[in-house]
């Protein structure tokens, strides 16, 4: 059984008499452990698709199924649930709380998954070590730099051990030294046996992962073999 | 997310905006403290108030006065003996429920005089020694006079420490306080000896007032000495009239004075030439303020016996004042509360607005809390709770400052009844500033939860 079973999803928008399909019939799996990336132009659908799979968004149409849960048709408290515990969000512009120093908002995730505070505080700490900055916890976001917050979101992300990572566009906003730091996170990440999907328009960022998603005006347009990318994997580790 | 979560966040945003919280939680603040002040203000009158009905004797209270034959009983008019000795037997032997009863012959327009002074008391009264009861008497010094006393007519008197202070000197012009037991005085051409003084009477305000003149020295008061009327206070009267009391046996009125009477046919102040039996009037206390309409019933009755059918008394309690009492504090109470309550509701919307105006400026962070795992239920709480946090602290605020109020309104009027702060009024004023946060809160957190994640990221 797959990680996730995407089955003839269709995301469809409305704008004045207009019909946008932001995704169009995609059907798609993802097995656990793998490092995908989704790539495609501008307004092809790929956050649509991230954000579905996700379950930050429901589709119009189609079937989802996470880790053996059917998606569609949950409660936006199941759904707050599962985004919880299984997913982890990367974004292009970190979305981190400016409120909150580095520590709290890599607590964050597990303040709404009632851990106690003091097992808070040392997952958070074993988080940020992991992407060394453990000696910024008291800082407040805008106290760092692009690629420390990306860091840090990615600490967010990792903090509640979820099944699967997303990243849109994780290095969008970075230059590209730092963003090529950020790309080795994620590999580290996979190696280590994280499902890390990441969404790029940059080909050469799509390069790096074993198997890649094209999108085109909402269709997949064309994808390596699962079976290939995993060797490609193995290839890649030693 | 659980609610301690929720709170500490709650304080984190009024800290992190506190001109603005202290700007919102103002109304909550006025509401709170002018409703606690006001019914502290109500309360300290209330307190005032009923001092005063307590110290005539309460509720339990009922006097019988002489009236003039109604109309169609006319023609009895030369039957109707009035109110005399013979109820007085007959109460105490047929009406169990008047536990106390107490005659009285006034002694209209009694001059007192000794020590080449003159002096007018309020009352110049011939009573039973069951007076002292009736009428909530204290004897500080010396003793009421007893069943003797009155049985043999003894040429005695027990006053209230004003007609010794005007006869004698008060203690705060010759400096100690003068016992004048055992003094000879001579009221209408009779002399009495005193044997008993009552205590001091005053209201709780003007003891501590002045025991504190006491501890103070006294104000230079200017120009020459003149009596400054009669205290500010409203109720202290009731005081007044015990302190400018003469109580002499009933007896003694009768036979040295051939006094009695009532105020009605005669009038007040009229010299009784022969002697009258009649009682000026005759105060019935009810064990039980509960039986007052039962004990009024049975008295009736047993008064309609003895006066044959002829119905020349009436009844006087004292349940107008206490009504009257009840309906000021009521009234005051209830147009206090309106303003108050109006304060609070303002206060209320003030806070629905901030919050209102602070989701909106929240919008990306809800969307990232939810992005991150923040349910519906955790989202609605933690705005609810914020909401409710600057009601809390408001009204913690502002039970501070209705005691600041409190006490900064008593220094401004010292001579009115001191306000008292209740712990109802308190937990009233604070139960409801948390409500209206709750109330103030339900919108915003409403709108809050419902945020679409993916709407709440991509704002702007
Ligand atoms: N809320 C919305 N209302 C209407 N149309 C939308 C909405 N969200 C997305 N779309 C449309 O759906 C299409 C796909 O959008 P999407 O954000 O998935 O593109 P994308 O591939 O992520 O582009 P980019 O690389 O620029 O981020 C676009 O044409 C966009 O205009
Ligand atoms: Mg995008």
């Amino acid at each position: 059984m797959s990680l996730v079973e995407l089955r003839n999803v269709s995301k469809i928008y409305h704008l004045g008499g207009e019909e946008i399909r932001a995704l169009d019939n995609v059907s798609l799996d993802i097995e656990s452990g793998e490092f995908i990336s989704i790539i495609g132009p501008s307004g092809s659908g790929k956050s649509t698709l991230m954000h579905i799979l996700g379950c930050l968004d429901s589709p119009t149409s189609g079937t989802i199924k996470l880790d053996g849960t059917m998606i569609q048709g949950a409660s936006p408290r199941e759904l707050a649930r599962i985004r919880n515990r299984k997913i982890g969000f990367v974004f292009q512009f970190f979305n981190l709380l400016p409120k909150l120093n580095v520590l709290q908002n890599v607590e964050l995730p597990m303040v709404y998954s009632g851990v106690s505070a003091r097992e808070r505080h040392e997952r958070a700490v074993a988080a940020l070590k992991m992407v060394d900055l453990e000696n910024r916890s008291k800082h407040r976001p805008s106290q760092l730099s692009g690629g420390q917050q990306q860091r840090v979101a990615i600490a967010r992300a990792l903090v509640n051990s979820p099944k699967i990572i997303f990243a849109d566009e994780p290095t969008g906003n970075l230059d590209t030294n730092t963003g090529e730091a950020i790309l080795q996170l994620f590999c580290k990440l996979s190696r280590e046996g994280s499902t890390v999907i990441l969404v790029t328009h940059d080909p050469e960022i799509a390069a790096v992962t074993p198997r890649r998603i094209e999108i085109r005006d909402g269709k997949i347009a064309e994808k390596v073999d699962a079976r290939l990318a995993g060797l490609d994997r193995v290839a890649r580790t030693f | 997310m659980n609610l301690w979560n929720a709170i500490v966040i709650g304080f984190k945003e009024i800290w992190a905006h506190k001109f603005r919280s202290v700007l919102t939680m103002l109304g909550i603040i006025l509401g709170v403290s002018s409703l606690v002040a006001m019914s502290a203000m109500v309360k300290g009158i209330e307190i005032g108030a009923k001092e005063a009905l307590v110290a005539i004797g309460g509720l339990q209270k009922i006097r019988i006065e002489a009236q003039k034959v109604p109309i169609y009983q006319r023609y009895l008019t030369d039957q109707a003996v009035g109110v005399t000795l013979n109820d007085v037997y007959a109460l105490q032997s047929s009406a169990p429920l008047a536990a106390l009863v107490s005659p009285e012959m006034r002694l209209y327009g009694a001059t007192v005089s000794a020590n080449g002074k003159t002096y007018r008391p309020w009352v110049c009264t011939g009573v039973w020694p069951v007076a002292i009861e009736m009428y909530e008497h204290v004897v500080e010094h010396g003793r009421m006079f007893n069943e003797i006393d009155d049985e043999m007519a003894r040429s005695v008197c027990v006053i209230g420490t004003e007609v010794r202070d005007e006869i004698f000197g008060s203690p705060q012009q010759v400096g100690h306080e003068i016992i004048p037991l055992g003094e000879t005085i001579n009221i209408n051409g009779q002399s009495l000896t005193i044997i008993g003084m009552f205590q001091h009477y005053e209201n709780e305000q003007d003891r501590k007032q002045r025991e504190l003149a006491l501890q103070q020295a006294e104000p230079n008061k200017t120009g020459p000495a003149r009596s400054r009327g009669w205290g500010t206070t409203s109720q202290n009267w009731a005081f007044k009239l015990k302190n400018a009391s003469v109580l002499i046996p009933l007896n003694t009125i009768w036979i040295k004075f051939r006094a009695g009477g009532t105020a009605g046919p005669g009038g007040w102040g009229a010299t009784v030439a022969a002697a009258d039996p009649r009682l000026s009037v005759l105060e019935v206390k009810v064990a039980e303020v509960e039986h007052l309409n039962a004990a009024l019933q049975q008295i009736r009755n047993v008064l309609m016996s003895t006066h044959k059918g002829i119905e020349d008394f009436y009844f006087r309690t004292q349940e107008e004042w206490a009504e009257n009492i009840d309906t000021f504090v009521r009234n005051a109470r209830m147009s206090g509360s309106i303003i108050a309550g109006i304060s609070l509701l303002v206060g209320g919307i003030g806070i629905m607005n901030i919050m209102l105006a602070s989701i909106s400026g929240r919008i990306r962070e809800i969307g990232i809390r939810k992005a991150v795992g923040a349910g519906t239920g955790a989202v609605f709480i933690q705005i609810l709770v914020e909401s409710v946090v600057i009601a809390v602290v408001g009204g913690l605020a502002g039970l501070a400052g209705s005691y600041a109020l409190v006490r900064s309104m008593s220094s401004f009027s010292p001579t009115g009844n001191d306000p008292v702060i209740t712990v109802t009024a308190m937990a009233i004023a604070f139960g409801f500033s948390v409500c209206i946060g709750i109330l103030a809160g339900l919108i915003p957190a409403f709108k809050a939860a419902r945020l679409d994640p993916i709407v709440a990221l991509r704002y702007e």
